[in-house]
């Protein structure tokens, strides 16, 4: 057994988020040099550098990429060898965040009784945490500020199960048609396919940690992910949805078998502030 | 080349702005999101007095983070705008001139737009350090409770926009995609 110490859990998560809403991970800042490349409309390529430009003025003076520094989404995969200490994993990860959003000057944005009172909880607490208990004696911590909105463009499908590569693109290039400009294009595509309902919008929001346009190992998956993307990006939203080449920057997809009955396929978008940092401890 | 305009946007300027169109915003917007818009129309309603004159004015869509110290303001760019159409229309119909923000508008908005002559302009998403620099004072003059959703009146300089929807019909979301769309089946 290996001991880690909640305190040591609440700064790794402090940091992680402080430093994910002002630093754009090299991947993304790459992508979004590439695109411009291929944009010929000058309002396209306006937006791209300004984005870029952005990102500068965000590390160079330590302020947000974006005002809306998001859910506080954190990712757990905690060996089974871990014997956490000094109190609660949970409480941790909350007084993590708690610490970062103050310290970091990061906006608070959550509400409680999201149908009624909607009054803000001051410390942007509590997270969203998902956790997998995994091999080993480390626990790896991944940060996710995730902005509202990418994430109000989210959808859904439970589908016909003969509904095939055929249904499934339509329905995420649907989904991208329909969002437009609202989820901060250019995007990355979160897809996951199989499962269960929300085994599926897990599988999609994953997807958005992987690193930007790395293509899923199974060639018919890369696939699929490189039909979809050419495909978006022929729908001619563009940067900001003022018209252009790139709708996206990647599609990325995540696959887990399904029942006989079922084709659950979910899209969760990214707006082109891709913020996650992570940590091993 | 971008084009600079004065705040509060004139009626030649209202009439000259199309569809496209970059423009620096100078003057002075004030700053409303979901909260404080249902506050307004709320006391527009039961016919209170609002937080501010908006006959004439332009609203921000925006949500800051805090300002560290030494700063105006913290990150300050756009928020989607299509959560404030419920609202819009009659604050238009009231005499509201500009609306900021970032996203689609509903048919609704775009006819108010288009009837009684005002503009919705577009900033880049996801730039809120850039954004920032441009604002040069801001000062919370409502509805302090809702924290980052309150109501602020800021100055700011060469404000960078784009005009979405003109009072001439034009719609940028529109005619940007049709351009560049190449679907082809």
């Amino acid at each position: 057994m290996r001991e880690i110490d909640c305190q040591k859990i609440t700064e790794a998560v402090s940091t992680l988020f402080q430093e994910a809403c002002v630093y754009l991970p090299e991947d993304v800042l790459s992508a979004i040099k590439r695109t411009r490349e291929n944009e010929e409309s000058p309002l396209a390529r306006d937006v791209l550098d300004k984005i870029l430009e952005n990102a500068e003025i965000a590390s160079k003076e330590k302020i947000p990429l974006c005002q809306d520094t998001g859910v506080a989404v954190v990712f757990l995969e905690l060996g089974q060898e871990v014997h956490v200490t000094g109190g609660d994993l949970y409480a941790a990860v909350e007084e993590g965040v708690r610490r970062g959003y103050e310290q970091g000057y990061l906006r608070k944005s959550m509400v409680n009784q999201p149908f009624s009172s909607r009054k803000n909880t001051t410390d942007n607490t509590p997270p969203v945490i998902h956790t997998e208990i995994v091999p080993g004696d480390r626990l790896k911590i991944t940060a996710m500020p995730k902005g509202a909105g990418a994430e109000n463009m989210t959808r859904l499908a439970m589908m016909l199960p003969g509904s095939g590569s055929r249904g499934i693109i339509d329905f995420v290039v649907n989904a991208v048609d329909e969002a437009g400009g609202n989820p901060c294009p250019p995007l990355i595509i979160g897809v996951g396919v199989g499962g269960t309902a929300e085994q599926t919008l897990l599988l999609a929001k994953k997807a958005l940690l992987r690193e930007v346009g790395k293509p899923n190992p199974d060639a018919e998956v890369e696939e699929l992910e490189k039909d979809i993307l050419k495909r978006v990006n022929d729908l001619g939203i563009g940067p900001m949805g003022y018209g252009g080449r790139t709708a996206a920057l990647a599609v990325h997809i995540e696959v887990f078998p399904a029942h006989i009955g079922s084709l659950p396929v979910a899209v969760n978008l990214q707006c082109h502030s891709a913020r996650h940092k992570e940590t091993v401890l | 080349m971008a084009k600079r305009i004065m705040l509060p946007l004139a009626g030649a300027v209202l009439e000259e702005l199309k569809a496209g169109d970059s423009v620096l915003l100078n003057g002075v917007m004030y700053v409303a999101r979901d909260a404080a818009h249902r506050r307004i129309v709320g006391a527009l309603e039961k016919n209170e007095p609002l937080p501010f004159d908006i006959n004439g004015q332009t609203i921000y869509y925006m949500g800051p983070s805090p300002a560290p110290p030494g700063r105006v303001i913290g990150s300050a760019g756009p928020t989607t705008s299509g959560r404030m159409d419920p609202y819009t229309p009659q604050l238009i119909a009231r005499g509201l001139k500009g609306t900021v923000g970032k996203g689609m508008r509903s048919q609704a908005v775009k006819n108010a737009i288009k009837k009684y002559k005002a503009v919705y302009l577009a900033a880049v998403g996801g730039t809120g350090a850039l954004i920032s620099r441009c604002i040069k004072s801001s000062e919370v003059i409502a509805y302090e409770e809702l924290g980052a959703e309150a109501v602020r009146r800021i100055e700011v300089e060469d404000f960078p926009a784009v005009v979405v929807n003109d009072i001439h019909g034009g719609d940028l979301y529109q005619e940007g995609k049709t351009a560049y769309r190449t679907v082809g089946e």
